[in-house]
């Protein structure tokens, strides 16, 4: 069962090393928002709140965006798998479809959170500060959970698709929408209540609030909350994910 | 002698469009069993229910005793198969496809390294492991996916259209593996082909499927006498015709005709 699961994420983890335009291009998004965003926007928020730096509200949704991209992406790559004929060499080995749901669950997350690492990091260079180890490794938690929902969303909804047609509705009306309507750019006050509710059942909302409350102390519904509703819906979407792969015909 | 796979009653509807109808046969353990047609007579539709890929309409299927639809995982874990399509992964090297494959299936560790020099040996391909897959010709990927399949030393083997596109030297020395591995392993192998002669030479039972069901069964030489052919090339033109088949559409005039047999509409 673990070397199953192994064999699977090793397997996604080359495909994402050997892939180096992928690599470095999947950078390039999170990084254009958080250079534009942050010296656009910067001096405007300053005004507004009175005083605090945008960079420290920016910083934690830049690296839940490049997490919420990456592992959607690694998700749906199950598509190409299928066009290219060797989801059928997985599908009729004798695995649970669970076990073929975890490990490639886990070898998309873990892609999308060295992405987030590197934005992270990223970070620091245009002045952003975690103060303590502790704050960090509660901000790791929140990122490895939104990479893990987000990956198994992309499985789930690649599971459902027979070819990449589909990929420009699912970004446009369901991928894009998450990221603005999260709170990842802006903070999420005195919205219009059709927007409101929308951020509001946006499971993305939570992980960026959770991991701005973790590494830049800033959270509107408090990190316990938070880590609740990401971790159960992680859970939740796990589980669907595994019932439509049983389903599923190559 | 014991069935190693038994059908009953198979069916696969798409939509209004019947691709197997109703199939019933048994393949002994041990044999090697050709399951020959035109294009787009069911071949494969058939084999994809076999091997789980494909869900029937209605019908029961068991292989080494396991129901495919009950007992997936033990069914699947009875048979190997070489898909008629590409299932390789172009990013891995070949070498890495099939340890991919070994773990999947649950080779054990330690026989994992000798099982698959064996295998890549036998196709001729153990000095070219290193090289991504995607660098490899159309031949030699099709060798390196009948070595991934005999690693887990399966019980039944499954081959649908195994020899397509390669050269005799190579079609020769998998054959003649074949025969090996159903001789000194006991290994089931239930085969499709376009190749009569091949299909003459190898099989000891033979079905010939048309239009989703299977118009003659037996071994060569009893399909040959019932025909009063020569060849089993021969008596496979004199049971399926000479028209020219396409895989998704047939002729035109072959249309009407199977409409107005079936009085059914395939659109």
């Amino acid at each position: 069962m673990i070397e199953v699961i192994y064999i699977l994420w090793l397997r996604q983890l080359k495909h994402y090393w050997r892939s180096k335009a992928r690599l470095l291009g999947s950078l390039g998004q999170p990084l254009l928002f958080m250079i534009t965003f942050g010296f656009g926007f910067g001096p405007m928020y300053t005004r507004a709140s009175g005083g605090a730096n945008y960079m420290d509200f920016l910083a934690p949704g830049i690296v839940s965006m490049a997490i919420l991209f990456t592992a959607v992406f690694s998700g749906l790559e199950v598509i190409w798998d299928r066009q290219f004929g060797f989801l059928k060499e997985t599908l009729v080995a004798p695995i649970s479809r669970t076990e073929i749901m975890i490990g490639k669950t886990l070898g998309g997350a873990t892609i999308a959170m060295i992405q987030g690492l590197i934005v992270l990091s990223l970070t620091y260079l245009l002045g952003f500060r975690i103060h303590s180890l502790f704050s960090l490794g509660l901000g790791l938690i929140f990122m490895s959970l939104i990479a893990i929902f987000f990956t198994a969303l992309g499985l789930a909804i690649a599971s459902k698709m027979k070819d990449m047609h589909g990929f420009q509705l699912i970004m446009n009306f369901l991928i894009m929408p998450i990221f603005f309507l999260s709170g990842a750019l802006f903070p999420l006050d005195n919205l219009p209540s059709a927007i409101y509710f929308i951020s509001r059942i946006d499971p993305l909302t939570y992980g960026v609030d959770g991991l701005r409350g973790a590494i830049a102390g800033m959270s509107t519904f408090g990190i316990f909350n938070d880590l609740a509703v990401i971790g159960v819906l992680s859970a939740l979407i796990c589980a669907i994910g595994t019932l439509l792969f049983s389903k599923l015909e190559a | 002698m014991q069935n190693i796979l038994s059908v009953q009653s198979l069916t696969k509807k798409f939509d209004e469009f019947t691709a197997v109808k109703d199939i019933s046969f048994n393949v002994e353990t041990g044999s090697i069993f050709a399951f020959l047609g035109p294009n787009g007579a069911g071949k494969s539709t058939t084999i994809k229910m076999l091997t789980t890929v494909l869900k029937p309409t209605s019908g029961e299927i068991s292989i080494n005793g396991f129901n495919v639809l009950k007992e997936q995982d033990k069914a699947r874990a009875s048979f190997g198969i070489v898909f008629q399509d590409h299932s390789l992964d172009d990013e891995l090297t070949a070498y890495e496809n099939i340890v991919y494959h070994a773990v999947i299936y649950k080779v054990p560790k330690k026989e994992r390294e000798e099982r698959i020099r064996k295998a890549l040996e036998i196709v001729g391909l153990w000095d070219r492991r290193e090289d991504y897959v995607k660098k490899y010709s159309g031949g030699m990927k099709r060798r390196l996916e009948i070595a991934r399949a005999l690693v887990h030393y399966p019980k039944i083997l499954f081959l649908d259209e195994p020899t397509v596109g390669l050269d005799p030297q190579t079609r020769n020395s998998i054959w003649n593996h074949i025969k090996n591995l159903n001789e000194e392993r006991k290994m089931t192998i239930f085969l499709t082909t376009h190749y009569m002669e091949e299909a003459e030479a190898i099989a000891d039972q033979i079905a010939i499927i048309d239009h989703g069901k299977i118009i003659e069964s037996g071994t060569v030489e009893e399909i040959k006498r019932k025909t009063e052919t020569e060849s089993l090339e021969e008596a496979f033109l004199k049971l399926t015709g000479r028209d020219i088949r396409d895989e998704n559409n047939e002729p035109a005039n072959k249309m009407r005709m199977i409409r107005g047999m079936r009085g059914r509409d395939r659109h």
